[in-house]
């Protein structure tokens, strides 16, 4: 075994360098712990699924322009069949939103229309009885609405439906040790019950934000189509037709009525453009992390290496001597990677703390979860053996010292 | 003696390539790391209308209670009744309720498609509330507002886009399938965060397009844009909603001094008290005045985007700095010989200080060009973390410019204090006679 001892003597005629070397590791590991563990927050988030099939499937937000709220029933109809005729269209839809849309509509699902609280707040989607084969939701247990189901109302008129159909994760918020198919809710204050007919695998609420993670997956379909001045088409193109239809489908919707527009930047998209821009702050974040962790571990790499060759510079003659009085040249490798090790431990030790410690300050200032330990276990690693690797060439530059250094310029 | 310093320092950064490029590098990357979200956090955190941010007040009535609302703050937004209330009282010198309505100026070429833009809807005290400032014409006033009248202000792009920028003042635009009088066009006109619907917006949006007189939205029946959102069901169709409980009116007054804002936060608790006597509001009067900064701060419109990444960079601007201590350490201490021999020929510490702060400030000069070239490209990236409406606020400005100079060489400066001073320390004996 290495004889620790006078390497810490020895370290004791370099007290600044060993104190940077190892403040530079316990910063270096703060903040990378932290840059880890939002990178894995925020991919963790934009991997959830939406509970839909994601491939061809195209989003066109229309806003009609200059016509009555209450009118805008018959022209929607007459979209729907044209878009559902169109060349390259399996199915399509109009529901007031879809999943990572942006804005939507919530409201709070109770046992009980009296109760203060609700069980859970719910996105809604007004849809008929595509909505299922167009969004590729999994119907798990109960039926789809039938086509005599579906009401048409102006969007300030909408009363409860009497038939709902719910995701899996809001019937287990519901009935925890059952099913809610069959079962009545009540969606809004009012006492109209509606009641449970069918239960969907999975199904994404329109917002992305953390502020809807406690019911990001509790969504309720009615069978009703919302009259009024906004509205979104989902489409589903027949398998490589996804492209085409992207370029017919809003030229046929303006030659079926020009008095519409959509937006620019959220108008006619493709699903994989949806979900982007859904998660563009979040993949952003984590790229913007996962580059500063790169950079900060390259840095302190090249700071040690830097300090280290001087070290090796300042002592090529007591090296030289010791080897002169026979340590071998592994004994001199040993010597610096020891050393390296000592200062490491010491930094990633205060690093630990300090990675906690802006934790929990983040916690209260950002609404972020508490560091997981083994994110401190992983970097404390990652940095030990980086100091190790970062020293390995200049140690074994000192291996190679001569020992006839010892006996030059004396 | 600067110039010769300056001359040694550049050679001496010569003479050892690769560590001069570590330090280069550490501070370039520190310095754009830090510049880049810095230039957000500024944008973001910026005050959008410093001359009067003071005596605009955002007005809040709780007309939820403390069942409904969060933290017993009351809702940001107020419903129509409460701010007909308080427009038809007329306390304040100016005041303004106003929402956003998504409206479509519909070409009078067939051929064209109408496009949306914009547009709030608001009185007419909100142009000389906000500072609008007019290319041509004026706002509407308040004869306009009470006949609820076909009147729009639009702006310069609008104007320059329908009318090839001629004066459009006493013409007309349609909006939505219905025509309106154009009373005046805005120059340009882009406070951001777009405080006075802060709610709406997040804080940040394009520039507003049009104006049109609230009394004429709420006649059309226009919804708002914006958020609704209502604690209870409002019942059924427009007239239930519009006197329902659910919020979506932001609301503006304009107090020029302390005692008319007293005043006037007097005046909303006597009105909550009234509300409460007559069995509307079923709990104490609870009603908040803000200005624009105290505003901003409650809606926190700076994302918390901007400051984590602000605070990882400066973390990262700190590494860098150590590690610039370092190396500059490991570099000064290698010309210890060189030192000693200066000191011997009659050196001062102080010309050895000298000496080797202007070094530093060399390797900091270069660590700030580079830093200057990666800023420029961060800034560009920057559209990769935040929306565009943020985004496009962030810019490499002059100001920037000669900040991220001065960060970086003031850094490397105080990087170099210490081994500076170690370098100073040096025994020319001690050397002269180890050598």
């Amino acid at each position: 075994m290495l004889h620790i001892k006078p390497i810490v003597v020895a370290l004791k005629r370099h007290k600044a360098g060993t104190v940077l070397i190892a403040l530079q590791i316990a910063l270096t590991l703060a903040i990378v712990c932290n840059a880890l563990f939002i990178i894995q927050q925020r991919i963790g988030r934009l991997s959830r699924p939406t509970g839909m099939v994601e491939s061809n499937l195209l989003a066109i937000q229309n806003r009609w322009v200059g016509v009555d709220d209450n009118a805008t029933g018959p022209l929607i109809k007459s979209d729907l069949q044209a878009l559902r005729q169109l060349a390259g269209v399996e199915d399509a839809i109009s529901t007031n939103s879809f999943p990572l849309r942006g804005g939507g509509w919530s409201m709070g699902v109770r046992h009980d229309p009296d109760a203060k609280k609700p069980v859970s707040s719910a996105a809604i989607y007004a849809v008929d009885d595509h909505a299922l084969s167009t969004m590729g939701a999994k119907l798990i247990a109960g039926r789809n609405f039938r086509s005599d189901e579906i009401v048409w109302v102006e969007q300030k008129a909408y009363a409860a439906s009497p038939q709902i159909i719910i995701t899996k994760a809001l019937s287990d918020k519901l009935y925890p040790n059952g099913s809610a198919l069959g079962k009545t809710v009540y969606i809004t204050d009012t006492a109209r019950p509606s009641t449970v007919i069918g239960i969907v695998e999975h199904l994404q609420v329109p917002w992305s934000g953390t502020w809807s993670d406690s019911f990001s997956d509790c969504v309720v379909l009615v069978p009703t189509q919302l009259t009024g001045n906004f509205g979104s088409y989902l489409i589903r193109s027949k398998p490589g037709q996804l492209a085409a239809i992207t370029a017919t489908a809003p030229r046929l919707l303006i030659k079926n009525n020009r008095l519409r527009t959509f937006s620019r930047d959220r108008g006619v998209r493709t699903f994989e453009t949806v979900r982007a821009q859904a998660y563009k702050s979040d993949r952003g974040i984590a790229l913007l992390m996962g580059v500063v962790c790169a950079m900060l571990l390259a840095i302190t790499a090249a700071g040690i290496v830097g300090l280290t060759s001087f070290w090796v510079g300042q002592r090529r003659r007591q090296i030289g001597v010791r080897r002169a009085l026979g340590a071998t040249r592994h004994d001199i490798l040993g010597y610096f990677l020891t050393e390296n090790l000592l200062i490491g431990i010491a930094g990633v030790v205060i690093g630990a703390l300090l990675a906690i410690g802006i934790n929990l300050w983040m916690v209260t200032q950002f609404e972020m979860a508490r560091l997981s330990m083994t994110y401190v276990a992983a970097g404390v690693v990652a940095l030990l053996l980086l100091g190790q690797g970062a020293v390995l060439a200049p140690a074994l530059r000192a291996s190679r010292v001569s020992p006839v250094e010892a006996t030059r310029s004396v | 003696m600067f110039a010769y310093y300056l001359q040694l320092g550049l050679r001496s950064l010569q003479r050892n390539p690769v560590l001069t490029a570590l330090m280069v590098m550490a501070i370039g990357f520190g310095v754009a790391a830090s510049m880049t979200t810095y230039s957000v956090f500024l944008a973001t955190s910026s005050n959008p209308i410093p001359q009067k941010s003071s005596q605009l007040y955002a007005v809040q009535v709780d007309n939820w209670g403390p069942e409904d609302s969060d933290k017993g703050e009351p809702p940001d937004s107020l419903n129509y009744t409460d701010a007909m209330a308080l427009m038809a009282a007329h306390r304040a010198p100016r005041q303004t309720a106003l929402y956003p309505v998504g409206v479509s100026v519909v070409p009078d070429d067939q051929s064209q498609l109408p496009s949306p833009e914009s547009t709030y809807a608001t009185y007419g005290d909100a142009f000389a509330m906000f500072d609008v400032p007019f290319l041509h014409g004026s706002g509407w006033g308040a004869a306009e507002d009470d006949a609820h009248a076909a009147v729009a202000v639009i702006s310069r792009v609008l104007n320059d886009k329908l009318f090839r920028g001629a004066n459009s003042v006493g013409r007309q635009i349609n909006l939505d399938g219905r025509n309106y009088r154009i009373t005046g066009v805005m120059d340009s006109w882009d406070p951001q965060p777009l405080f006075f619907d802060a709610v709406n917006t997040s804080g940040f949006s394009d520039p507003v397009q049009i104006f049109i007189p609230f009394t004429r939205a709420v006649e059309l029946k226009m919804a708002t844009a914006g958020n609704n959102n209502c604690n209870r069901d409002p019942g059924l169709g427009w007239d239930a909603w519009l006197h329902s409980e659910c919020i979506w009116i932001q609301y503006w007054a304009e107090l020029p001094d302390r005692a008319q804002a007293v005043a006037y936060r007097q005046y909303l608790h006597g009105y909550a008290a009234e509300q409460q006597r007559a069995g509307r509001f079923r709990w104490a009067p609870n009603v908040r005045l803000s200005n624009v900064e105290q505003w901003m701060d409650h809606l926190k419109v700076v994302p918390p985007e901007a400051k984590i990444s602000l605070l990882v960079a400066l973390g990262f601007l700190l590494i860098c700095l150590v590690n610039t201590v370092g190396l500059l350490l490991a570099k000064f201490m290698r010309r210890a010989p060189e030192i000693g021999v200066r000191r011997a020929l009659g050196a001062s510490r102080k010309t050895v200080y000298a000496q080797f702060l202007i070094e530093a400030a060399t390797v900091g000069l270069a660590g700030g060009a580079l830093g200057l070239l990666l800023t420029g490209v961060g800034v560009l990236c920057v559209g990769l973390v935040f929306d565009p409406q943020i985004a496009r606020l962030a810019t490499l400005d002059l100001s920037l410019i000669a900040l991220t100079l001065l960060v970086a060489v003031l850094s490397t400066v105080l990087a170099a204090f210490y081994p500076t001073w170690r370098a100073a320390q040096v025994q020319p004996a001690w050397q002269l006679k180890s050598n």
